[in-house]
């Protein structure tokens, strides 16, 4: 779809002599200026700040002024061991995310595309835990995830399982916060694939019915291939999600034990909110945008035709 | 036969799935079941999701007490009608510009708004924090609000929305000599209701929501918000065992969205499909 196309009400309003061509053109960027204006002091020019910024250091609570040290900050947090482990459980964290919620997601649509009472109730039932605070979902899990007594042990107690320390365990924890993060996700995703089901052409599916595929080959052959588009934009958002929230870690395990939980945007947070070392954070922060930057030119179609309603 | 097999396999099928709905909405139903369940029953049991005989309300009160959530309650509300507000005049205007007016830079600025889906407000934290303070914000709603006052996401959706309303209307006005603004406000706006509800609904839900901003920007309690409060109430529990206390915050949090959704389940889905790009 074209962005310019000749508006008959730019006619019908350049009729009056009030306004002429220059005059509908100002029109146009004063209504545009509000939202500029908080773009740029929001977006725009944080972005340039903490670039500028993070090749200073500024000792915090000494007074000191800052001192420019080039791309100091940068060696400093490429160097730290613990930014490191964040980026690797990030992505540890966004594929072991990205999979499971994924495959549930496109599951609960094929078993919920059709309208009937009990498939509305289960849709209802898969999308609810993505209405809630991050934080409540996060107060939740504590409680399931406490040893012995939780709700996961109680039942594994049960079936005389007896479950590891998910929290606290340094080789699981991060896993229990994939699996919560799943359990709050994949029902969102799943609203996109049954907008998708929707369109994957119903004779194509009929086609490769008549020609004898069963229902697996049908769903790899036809139904994947449709769905492609939505897989691709519920990639993206899903990536950019898995980017930048973490208050279920801040809440469940404080990016520990020992790091096992800590991810970038944890790492940033900590380092400004926590530490004080406001270089450290600030570089962090661009390597992050860059990231995030480097995700959405990939895929830059996907997300302008998510913006422009068509996904 | 083939007709029996094909019996069994759905009912199989069905069976399948209602176990896996369980699973799903089994931490709901503990929080339902523990938040109504009397202090004295035993910690051993807490995980039960068998509902209690004798029912109590002391929990919720119990939450009530210890954490200010009437503060906290109010607090989020002016956050969430706040952001709400001017996003709905932001959106409106420059969907309405995106939508109808022709100008030179117009794709560029498209291209702009859209980084705002991909540079989320919360990967900007850091340098937001130092704004804010700047703006003599900290500490403060407005503080928390401030960063959310436009929205790529609400200029498209309402772009869109505006784009596949008939022009005739807006041109008869415009030839009767309507101004700008009454054009925007008594034709087109009206016609565009479905639009901007399905953008307040994301827009309240996603503040209502929000933890890691407020938690920043925010450091004296009685500018607290429901998230913050839950969060400090989640970390004070792990000391002592009043799970069912913590159950009954946490639902006295979901509650009001949780009425919501179920009371306008169609309007909810339905925007959240709209939203993706939001996250």
């Amino acid at each position: 779809m074209s962005v310019a196309s000749t508006s008959s009400v730019d006619l019908a309003l350049g009729h009056r002599a009030a306004l002429k061509p220059q005059r509908l053109r100002l029109l146009a960027y004063g209504l545009l200026a509000p939202s500029i204006l908080f773009l740029t002091l929001f977006t725009y020019l944080p972005v340039v700040r903490v670039a500028i910024e993070s090749l200073y250091d500024k000792p915090h609570g000494t007074g000191a002024a800052a001192s420019f040290v080039g791309l100091g900050n940068y060696a400093k947090v490429l160097a730290d061991p613990a930014f490191r482990q964040a980026a690797v459980n990030n992505l540890v964290y966004a594929i072991g995310v990205l999979a499971p919620t994924l495959t549930l997601a496109l599951g609960f649509a094929l078993a919920v595309q059709h309208s009937t009472r009990f498939s509305a109730l289960l849709r209802t039932v898969f999308f609810f835990p993505s209405l809630v605070p991050l934080v409540a979902a996060a107060s939740l899990f504590f409680f399931i995830f406490l040893p012995g007594v939780g709700l996961l042990d109680y039942y594994l107690g049960k079936l005389g399982i007896r479950g590891p320390n998910w929290l606290g365990d340094s080789d699981i924890a991060l896993w229990s916060v994939i699996g919560l993060t799943v359990w709050k996700n994949a029902g969102y995703y799943m609203l996109f694939y049954i907008a998708g089901l929707q369109n994957v052409p119903r004779d194509a599916v009929e086609a490769a019915m008549i020609d004898g595929a069963n229902g697996w080959q049908r769903l790899r052959f036809v139904i994947l291939p449709a769905l492609a588009p939505t897989t691709a934009f519920v990639t993206v958002i899903a990536l950019i999600q898995l980017l930048t929230s973490v208050d279920h870690v801040i809440v469940l395990t404080r990016g520990g034990p020992s790091n096992a939980t800590n991810l970038l945007l944890y790492y940033i947070f900590q380092s400004a909110h926590e530490n004080f070392d406001y270089g450290k954070a600030a570089a962090a922060t661009l390597i992050s945008v860059a990231i995030l930057l480097a995700i959405s030119f990939g895929s830059l179609r996907i997300m302008e035709r998510g913006a422009r309603g068509n996904a | 036969m083939r007709k029996l097999d094909k019996h069994l396999w759905w009912a199989l099928a069905a069976a399948l799935l209602s176990a896996v709905a369980f699973l799903w909405a089994s931490p709901f139903l503990w929080t339902l079941v523990a938040s109504f369940r009397p202090e004295g029953a035993g910690s051993a049991d807490m995980a039960s999701l068998l509902p209690d005989l004798h029912p109590t309300l002391e929990n919720f009160r119990t939450a009530l007490e210890s954490g200010s959530f009437g503060i906290y309650y109010v607090n989020t509300l002016i956050v969430v009608t706040g952001v709400l507000a001017v996003q709905c005049v932001t959106v409106s205007l420059a969907g309405y510009a995106f939508a109808r007016l022709r100008f030179p830079g117009r794709d560029f600025l498209f291209y702009a708004f859209l980084l705002q889906l991909m540079l989320v407000p919360p990967a900007l934290i850091v340098p937001n924090l130092r704004t804010v303070v700047d703006l003599g914000l900290y500490d403060s709603l407005p503080g928390v609000m401030a960063p959310y006052f436009a929205s790529a996401f609400g200029t498209f959706l309402m772009r869109q929305t505006f784009l596949a309303l008939p022009r005739d209307f807006e041109e008869a006005a415009a030839i009767d000599g309507a101004p700008w603004w009454a054009i925007i406000w008594y034709v087109l706006l009206p016609m565009a209701k479905p639009g901007l509800i399905a953008f307040a609904i994301v827009s309240v839900t996603a503040h209502w929501n929000e933890f890691l901003w407020p938690l920043m920007v925010i450091s004296s309690p009685a500018n607290q918000t429901l998230t913050i409060g839950l969060a400090a109430f989640t970390m004070g529990a792990e000391s002592g065992k009043e799970w069912g206390v913590l159950a009954a915050g946490t639902l006295l949090v979901m509650a009001p969205l949780a009425v919501a959704f179920i009371a306008f389940q169609r309007r909810f889905v339905d925007s959240f499909v709209f939203s993706g790009v939001k996250g």
